[in-house]
């Protein structure tokens, strides 16, 4: 429990606290400086949705309203604490933004002209659409784009209807590259939540990772106890984030040079021998191939490229190696930058296995979950052409669907036609470089569902809008949670949807039924569907209800709690050279390129997050819209003299391709280099519909016309483009 | 660099205090008016008892009433809680000038309507026989010491509060200034003094109201210097408040309207008015009276853009 | 009696604003209002840059000018825990302690009333921490009484390196930064 307990704070305060002995404390005169406390309060479990991370948390109903959200106590997740977000949760529920009724087409697409229909009436319009589609196309001519765990029954639903082409930008656009990096090191993938060990740390490394600036609730925690025991902190990023504000080595890189840094800082390990060599004989493929490479890159060498004098890239690389194996050198999490992200992230792979940190406390650890049996479906249809977003194996490690493969696909029609995307709770707009790219492709469709809470951009696109209940007012599917402490954990409507919005998981179900796909819907409604699967583990839906998770035993995390140290990988070793990677024709060891240069005086736009506000899906929620209205855009100090711009002016940014940005206030700082400036993602909103957002800000997703493909696995490197800076009067 | 960036975003709060607007400034020049206008009308009473010459005596106090009204109009124009204003009245709280304030005017009122009853002619106060007795009986000479007692009591008083209100507030520098007392309660003895002159009609009463005023106005002036002086010289929050009126935002403003329309111009035409080089004029009291009311503006407006570092 | 005050440890805090957004649910803080904030100071040239952040909030001062000058004795320190209030029925909006603050803690609530944190006494009084300290993410602030030497905050302020803010102000603030 997080809440003091009331006997220690009696003795923490000193003073009792039993209604006698408050001495002038009237209930009356209490009530008119507290009126928090009125009125009667229900408190139901459930999860969040505001981001991923789908921490466990209480709803505070007031008097048939919500009031507040609180972390659960028992949730390993959150420990009690939600992030602001989280917090903030209500306002999503609030949010007068939101979409009320199912709304059709009415004139061009992106018009933002809609008639209210009923549900029957978008559903019939739907499914004639998709019939006719699977007819003249078939079935895997429509592609589902999903993200998170809302997405679940949509996606049976579509893998019913016999299409595998379902993906979400998390892969192509995020964490994608950093899990290929991974995967080809060590065998395994990072995972989500992160298989961090961060709380036992006694180094962290952080390269452009902006922890307490993302707000991935365990992790900010984790990084917070490391602190407070005395962790040392290393953080390479051009900008002199929260994060940075905490190391004691602060590298201000320069922008796409981090594998020459990470390049370096493995020479020193490896040349002073500072290096795991117990781990490395035991476990490790291939280093002395890795060695012969690695003692090119010295610190001298990677000076020219990093900015980062040759004694700082030592001395850093030392205190990674003092405390060793508690060394954690983060793998980050959004990784698309460059288009060379996955050999970074193999990079980081291998700095990590040096020190000895994957399976070892305050290195990586091995999750483990509940076993919650799935509910038995009958089997989804085969399909005989595969899927479309990576013909021929062009991308050979990508190991999840490519979103902007599908869109690709989408506009020129090979490897087959692409005629339908149904849009699941993920802004494409503002997710997907390119946006010109993907208004292209949405004019070959002839079908564009987007179901959503609020009028996103790629709402605005759709033939056809589907208003969704949000997660407070809902129930979904269980989370199973792969993590140190495994649990079960329930979504439970905490209110009545507001208009005429629906939880996703009937709006799949009708859907299948609408397409006579009824069979694959044998439960009647989610409750029964949920005490099925939860009665598989022995669980019931009432204590799930009661409780909101339930935890299971964790299973040993690292290696000297009984793991066994087994490498999924073609070798079975930790490769420090990667014989698959050459044999496909790419580096086995990690290589550094020199990033290309923007036009002079132009500056490289870099993105990151704030930790009020989730991709662009929280800008219009009132809670977290008083936290944050709007971004800013960082510029160096000496720039900001040079154009004769202060901390408050607003300006437009001009991108190389001549994309000019909305309006946006400047920050000038210290706190970046002077290559580059910085913007919160999310802002910027073009959509009518989102009103207390529109217009706000500046989007970096619209000057993001540029982007740099990973050859390894199709991600989207998104820090290539270049923006100048025009007063805006 | 230093930079300071914070997400507070309270309305009349960031990005600075401006919590009052033109309805205080415009309470205190009219309440420090007031306040000089009792002051005058005691030391009047004092200097010639039993006049039947035509004393600005006799006006003053009506005048009083109507300023001090329109101040009070002002005041709770301010109030954000106007229904709860009777809470002035159910307590009283001794560290705070607004309180002291609030039971001054209690007594204000009073004391301003026995003047005037006692000053009404005859003829106007015989209309109705109560108040003609009353008058009669307000001008025996116990009564009329009384009067001046009073006058000057509560006039004090309320230049006093008025003066001190900001200064007590600890959190701005550049009210942090225990001149700032004697400063608007001079600054109201001047404008009393030069709205006395302007309508004085008695040669002499009109000379003496003159000379007064001349010597308010030079007060202060050595006033406004020991302000600035004691700002700059104290601590850096102060020194920084002090640049406000020296070289920032409100200098135009300060040295402009205060200083040199409100009181160096008025000052030299009043000192050629007092040596009879020039004839009387309507001119210079107005810029007095022009100059406390800018006095207040300056000091309230610039007050609350001072901070602690 | 109990002297309420925090202790909150800036080499923890990242900023992240979680504190006012659980003041604001928890206290219906209206829309376009904190209680609460986070303030940053940014010094030096890069790369040798120092950036503290703070969460800031009323300081519940030792010596409170907002309580001194209040016409009305609406604003008042309240036994309980010496926690400066605001009694929302005695208050005529004069704005005078929003003035008097160096800290600008107060606003003016559009009910009328000066309004700020209250520690969360309705909270506190049954046991639980303030909002802001219980939803915390890093676990950087400490809240508890001053007076006892025994205390968790009180030990922190003895044995930690700490500022407060405004000093000069010479309120007695009894929020302690750890360093």
């Amino acid at each position: 429990m997080n809440t003091i307990s009331r006997r220690r704070f009696l003795k923490i305060s000193g003073l009792g606290l039993g209604a006698a002995s408050l001495a002038g404390l009237s209930p009356r005169r209490l009530g008119a400086t507290a009126a928090a406390s009125a009125g009667t309060v229900r408190a139901v479990p459930t999860y969040c949705d505001i981001c991923f991370w789908k921490c466990n948390a209480i709803a505070h109903v007031r008097d048939g309203r919500l009031w507040k959200i609180t972390g659960n106590p028992e949730d390993p997740l959150s420990r009690g604490r939600l992030c602001p977000r989280g917090t903030g949760g209500i306002g999503t529920v609030t949010d007068p933004d939101r979409l009320q009724s199912p709304l059709i087409r009415r004139k061009a697409r992106g018009g933002e002209e809609w008639v209210e229909v009923t549900w029957d009436e978008a559903f019939d319009y739907i499914a004639g659409k998709l019939q006719k589609i699977k007819v003249e196309h078939g079935p895997e001519a429509v592609a589902l784009f999903s993200h998170g765990i809302g997405g679940a029954f949509l996606k049976h639903t579509f893998k019913a209807y016999g299409t595998p082409n379902i993906a979400a930008p998390s892969f192509a656009q995020c964490r994608g590259p950093r899990d290929a990096g991974f995967l080809l090191t060590f065998g395994e993938d990072i995972g989500s939540p992160e298989r961090t060990d961060i709380r036992n740390a006694r180094c962290i490394v952080l390269i452009g990772s902006h922890l307490g600036e993302n707000m991935h609730n365990t992790q900010v925690q984790e990084f917070a106890e490391a602190l407070g025991k005395g962790a040392t902190v290393i953080v390479a990023d051009p900008r002199f984030s929260v994060a940075a504000s905490k190391a004691k080595y602060y590298l201000p890189v320069k922008p796409g040079s981090d594998i020459a840094l990470l390049l370096a800082w493995m020479n020193v390990i490896v040349t002073e021998e500072l290096y795991d060599q117990a781990f490395v004989e035991q476990h490790g493929f291939g280093f002395e191939n890795f060695k012969a490479e690695i003692v090119e890159r010295t610190p001298e060498w990677a000076y020219l490229e990093t900015g980062i004098p040759p004694e700082k890239i030592r001395e850093s690389a030392r205190e990674m190696a003092r405390h060793r194996p508690a060394t954690l050198v983060h793998p980050g999490r959004h990784a698309t930058w460059y288009g060379d992200d996955t050999q970074r992230s193999r990079a980081i792979a291998l700095l990590n296995a040096l020190l000895g940190s994957w399976g070892r406390k305050g290195g990586f650890y091995y999750p483990s979950s509940m076993d919650v049996p799935g509910y038995p479906y009958q089997p989804y249809p085969k399909s005989g052409r595969g899927k479309v977003d990576n013909p021929g194996k062009k991308y050979p490690f990508a190991h999840e669907t490519i979103s902007t493969g599908i869109r690709e696909a989408t506009i020129s029609g090979q490897p087959y036609p692409v005629k339908g995307w149904f849009v699941y709770a993920t802004n494409l707009i503002h997710a997907l470089p390119n946006e010109a790219e993907t208004l292209k492709a949405i004019q070959a469709l002839d079908l564009l569902v987007v179901v959503d809470v609020i009028p996103s951009e790629i709402a605005g696109w759709a033939d056809v809008v589907l208003p969704e209940a949000t997660y407070l007012e809902r129930y979904d599917e269980l989370n199973v949670e792969y993590f140190r402490d495994p649990f079960v954990a329930l979504r439970q409507p905490v209110v009545e949807p507001p208009g005429d919005q629906k939880p996703n998981w009937w709006i799949a179900r009708e859907l299948a039924f609408k397409l006579g796909l009824g069979e694959y819907y044998p439960w009647q409604d989610i409750e029964e569907y949920l005490d099925y699967r939860l009665a598989g583990a022995g669980l019931s839906l009432g204590t799930l209800k009661e409780k909101g998770l339930v935890k299971g035993t964790p299973a040993p995390a690292f290696f000297d709690e009984g793991v066994e140290a087994l490498w999924p990988t073609p070798s079975g070793k930790v490769e420090f050279y990667s014989l698959q990677l050459e044999r496909a024709g790419f580096d086995p060891v990690p290589r550094h390129q020199r990033q290309k240069e923007g036009p002079p005086g132009s500056f490289r736009l870099l993105y990151g997050r704030a930790p009020v506000h989730s991709f662009s899906r929280t800008q219009t929620n009132p809670i977290l819209r008083d936290a944050m209205p709007e971004n800013d855009v960082w510029l160096n100090a000496s720039v900001g003299a040079r154009l004769g711009l202060r901390s408050g002016d607003y300006v437009r940014l001009r991108n190389q391709d001549d994309v000019l940005s909305s309006p946006i206030k400047v920050r000038v700082t210290e706190a970046i280099r002077p290559d580059c400036v910085y913007m919160v993602h999310g802002f910027g909103h073009t959509a009518k519909g989102l009103r207390s957002a529109f217009g706000v800000g500046a989007s970096d997703a619209q000057l993001i016309t540029r982007y740099e493909t990973d050859p390894l696995m199709g991600g989207t490197g998104m820090n290539v483009n270049f923006v100048s800076i025009e007063r805006e009067n | 660099m230093l930079e300071l960036l914070t997400t507070r975003n309270n309305p009349m709060i960031d990005p600075s205090l401006h919590v009052w607007g033109w309805e205080i400034p415009v309470y205190l020049f009219l309440g420090g008016w007031v306040a000089g206008a009792m002051v005058l009308s005691g030391w009047l009473m004092h200097r010639d008892p039993g006049t039947e010459r035509p004393s600005v005596t006799r006006l003053l106090p009506w005048v009083g009433l109507v300023l001090i009204s329109l101040g009070m109009v002002a005041l709770f124009l301010d109030l954000e809680h106007k229904l709860y204003v009777w809470r002035m009245y159910a307590t009283f709280q001794p560290t705070s000038p607004m309180s002291w304030g609030g039971w001054i005017l209690i007594g204000v009122y009073p004391v301003l309507l026995l003047a005037g009853i006692a000053g009404l002619p005859p003829a106007l106060a015989d209309a109705w026989a109560p108040l003609g007795t009353l008058a009669r009986r307000l001008r025996q000479s116990d009564a009329r010491r009384a009067l001046v007692l009073a006058n000057i009591t509560f006039g004090v008083g309320l230049g006093i509060y008025t003066g001190i209100l900001l200064s007590s507030l600890g959190a701005r520098p550049l009210w942090a200034s225990g001149v700032l007392g004697p400063l608007f309660l001079v600054s109201g003895l001047s404008t009393g003094a030069a709205f006395a002159h302007m309508i004085a009609r008695d040669p002499d009463e009109q000379s003496a109201l003159l000379r007064s005023d001349n010597l308010f106005l030079l007060t202060e002036l050595a006033l406004i210097a020991l302000f600035l002086i004691g700002l700059a010289t104290s601590g850096v929050a102060q020194a920084q408040a002090a640049s406000l009126l020296l070289g920032g935002p409100y200098t135009a403003a300060f040295w402009v309207l205060v200083v040199g329309l409100g009181i160096v111009l008025p000052l030299a035409i009043q000192s050629l008015m007092a040596t009879r080089r020039i004839g009387h004029t309507l001119v210079a009291p107005m810029l007095v009276m022009g100059g406390g009311l800018a006095l207040r503006f300056v000091v309230v407006a610039a007050g609350q853009a001072s901070f602690w570092p | 009696m109990a002297r309420f005050g925090m202790a909150i440890d800036t080499t923890k805090c990242v900023g992240c604003m979680d504190c006012i957004v659980a003041c604001k649910t928890e206290n219906d803080v209206p829309d376009g209002y904190c209680r609460d904030w986070i303030a940053k100071r940014v010094e030096g040239r890069m790369p040798d840059l120092r950036m503290t952040i703070t969460s800031e909030r009323c300081n519940h001062c030792d010596n409170p000018p907002c309580v001194t000058c209040c016409p009305t004795g609406a604003s008042h320190v309240h036994v309980y825990g010496k926690i400066v209030l605001v009694d929302h029925g005695k208050c005529i909006g004069c704005k005078a302690c929003v003035a008097s603050c160096p800290y600008g803690a107060r606003f003016m609530h559009p009910d009328g009333y000066a309004d700020k944190c209250t520690f969360c006494i309705h909270r506190v009084d049954k046991g639980q921490l303030p909002a802001c300290v219980e939803v915390c993410p890093t676990r950087c602030m400490t809240f508890g009484d001053l007076d006892d030497p025994q205390s968790e905050v009180s030990r922190l302020v003895a044995g930690r390196k700490h500022f407060v803010l405004k000093p000069d102000a010479g309120t007695g603030p009894r929020i302690f930064y750890l360093e």
